[in-house]
């Protein structure tokens, strides 16, 4: 099993408060990656260290074994649902067609099998009758599944999702979710999420960071079960229970 | 028609459409990028460069140039670092800009007569110069918008997601800035450093309400733009009233009533 991401003792400072302290984490794209933490505990950091957007100061961080800035157009992101620029007038398709941006295509125009891309990854997430709506008209939850088909339009080898599903309501994320585990049979996922169910019931590893990480498997059959069980019925399942769930195959990798 | 019988009545209508539609490509970029401060800052700033060429004795459009693509580029590589106190950076670049043309003309020994159509506008008195020189600026500006006009747009939406994609968006911010610059001075000589920023985003705040991307918005903008410059110099000369501000009270009244227009609308 190659690793196609591996970070190697990382720090990360913001004006001198540590960030993240000695992060050591091996990834490959076999596996649906949730990351969880509190707020402020680095996880928007930790997934910014591996798409390049922002450097270490201290480790080490490669990308499909190269700087992750020398090979972003392998991987794409989906950020959080931070839509400030409220009255940009842009239609669904055009933010879509972002997907398909490369260096090597600077001067011409979007092509025809750009499009037809753009369309498909909007039929996908379930959006193509909105192609040609104003971004601002549409609501939280479609706007996130409009950039999640932007991502996909990259045929990118990994996504990166920072909290895709946090303006959404709780059926809207489970298809959310239900898509990403369908496209992890063919790419890598990785996801921010504050909802630790969600992490338990669809990743195949969950990494809790604060400052510190620890990286925990979670076991086959149990993710499935439980994920079936709440897609099922509609029984409470208790937080505790899921923790529980998952056992620590491993030796936490502690920093201090 | 005896308003186009003079050749200087001729020249500020083909200076207000150049400057229009210059308006309306560059404004669109101001708006979405949220950029209207930096703009002002270039705008105000620029009275340095006609200091300093009134001081030294060369053309002030000149003067104005260099000087607000050098503040341009100070301006793009504060913002660019995204530096705590960003605005109070551009406010204290703005204040020295107009500091140092106040001091430089004072310092210049004689009487400037000039120095009002730089504050205000001298549309009427544009020479067939200062229209080559507002045609290259207009083919610089779209020329570059048509060759990077995804790049643009995807940086404007989203510039995390367009250096993910490999755009050199640094690269491209700075081009823009420095656009920004120019065309900000090339339309101060229809409109005045202290008029610019009204004609620079009023259109593109009315457009982007009614368009559904940033070419419609762009072209819509430059048509209300030609609109307010057409009208407001129409009025200025019947009335024999100040050609910019003139302008400007057009194009703000149509601003307050399409706005107060929405309000019912929207009740």
């Amino acid at each position: 099993m190659q690793n196609d991401i591996i970070l190697k003792d990382v720090s990360f400072n913001y004006e001198n408060a540590p960030i993240l302290e000695n992060i050591n984490i091996e990834y490959s794209k076999e596996d649906f990656l949730a990351i969880i933490g509190p707020n402020g505990g680095g996880k928007s950091t930790l997934l910014k260290l591996m798409i390049g957007i922002l450097k270490p100061q201290k480790g080490m961080v490669s990308l499909f074994g190269k700087n992750p800035s020398d090979v972003s157009e392998r991987i794409s992101y989906v950020p959080q649902d931070t839509f400030a620029n409220k009255g940009f007038p842009i239609q669904v398709i055009d933010i879509v067609l972002m997907g398909r941006l490369s260096k090597s295509k600077s001067f011409s125009f979007y092509s025809k099998k750009d499009k037809a891309i753009a369309l498909e990854m909007l039929d996908k997430v379930g959006m193509k009758a909105y192609a040609a709506q104003k971004i601002n008209a549409l609501s939280g939850g479609q706007r996130q599944r409009v950039f999640i088909a932007r991502a996909l339009a990259s045929e990118a080898e990994i996504l990166f999702l920072d909290e895709p599903t946090a303006s959404i309501d709780t059926a809207g994320q489970i298809d959310v979710f239900k898509l990403l585990k369908k496209l992890n049979e063919s790419i890598g996922i990785i996801i921010i999420s504050h909802d630790i169910n969600v992490a338990m019931n669809y990743a195949t590893k969950v990494a809790h960071v604060n400052k510190a990480l620890y990286l925990h498997d979670v076991p086959k059959a149990k993710n499935i079960a439980i994920f079936d069980a709440k897609a099922l019925s509609s029984t409470h399942i208790c937080p505790i229970e899921l923790i529980t769930a998952t056992r620590c195959t491993h030796l936490h990798t502690d920093a201090h | 028609m005896e308003i186009l019988q003079f050749d200087f009545m001729q020249n500020a209508l083909i200076a207000s459409v150049l400057i229009s539609i210059i308006c309306g490509l560059i404004g669109a970029l101001v708006v979405i990028n949220r950029m209207v401060f930096i703009a002002g800052g270039i705008a105000h700033g620029s009275y340095g460069g006609i200091g300093i060429a009134l001081f030294f004795g060369f053309a002030p459009m000149l003067g104005a140039s260099l000087f607000a693509l050098v503040l341009g580029a100070i301006l793009a590589y504060i913002t660019h670092k995204n530096t705590n106190r960003l605005d109070a950076l551009v406010g204290a670049l703005w204040a020295f800009g107009m500091a140092l043309g106040i001091i430089l003309t004072d310092l210049t020994p004689g009487y400037n007569v000039d120095l009002m159509s730089y504050l205000f506008g001298a549309i009427l008195s544009v020479s067939t110069e200062d229209l080559y020189a507002m045609g290259s600026i207009l083919v610089l500006v779209c020329g570059f918008v048509l060759l990077f006009y995804k790049q643009l747009l995807a940086m404007s939406f989203d510039a995390e997601f367009a250096k993910l994609r490999g755009i050199n968006v640094t690269l491209l911010y700075f081009a823009l800035v420095l656009l920004i610059s120019l065309g900000v001075v090339i339309i101060i000589r229809a409109v005045g450093l202290i008029l610019v920023i009204a004609l620079l985003t009023i259109p593109p705040y009315i457009a982007e309400k009614f368009t559904n991307s940033l070419w419609e918005m762009m072209i819509v903008s430059a048509l209300l733009a030609s609109l307010f410059c057409l009208s407001g110099l129409f009025l200025s000369y019947t009335f024999n009233l100040s050609s910019g501000a003139s302008i400007i009270l057009v194009a703000t009244l149509t601003f307050s009533t399409q706005l107060l227009l929405e309000k019912i609308r929207l009740r």
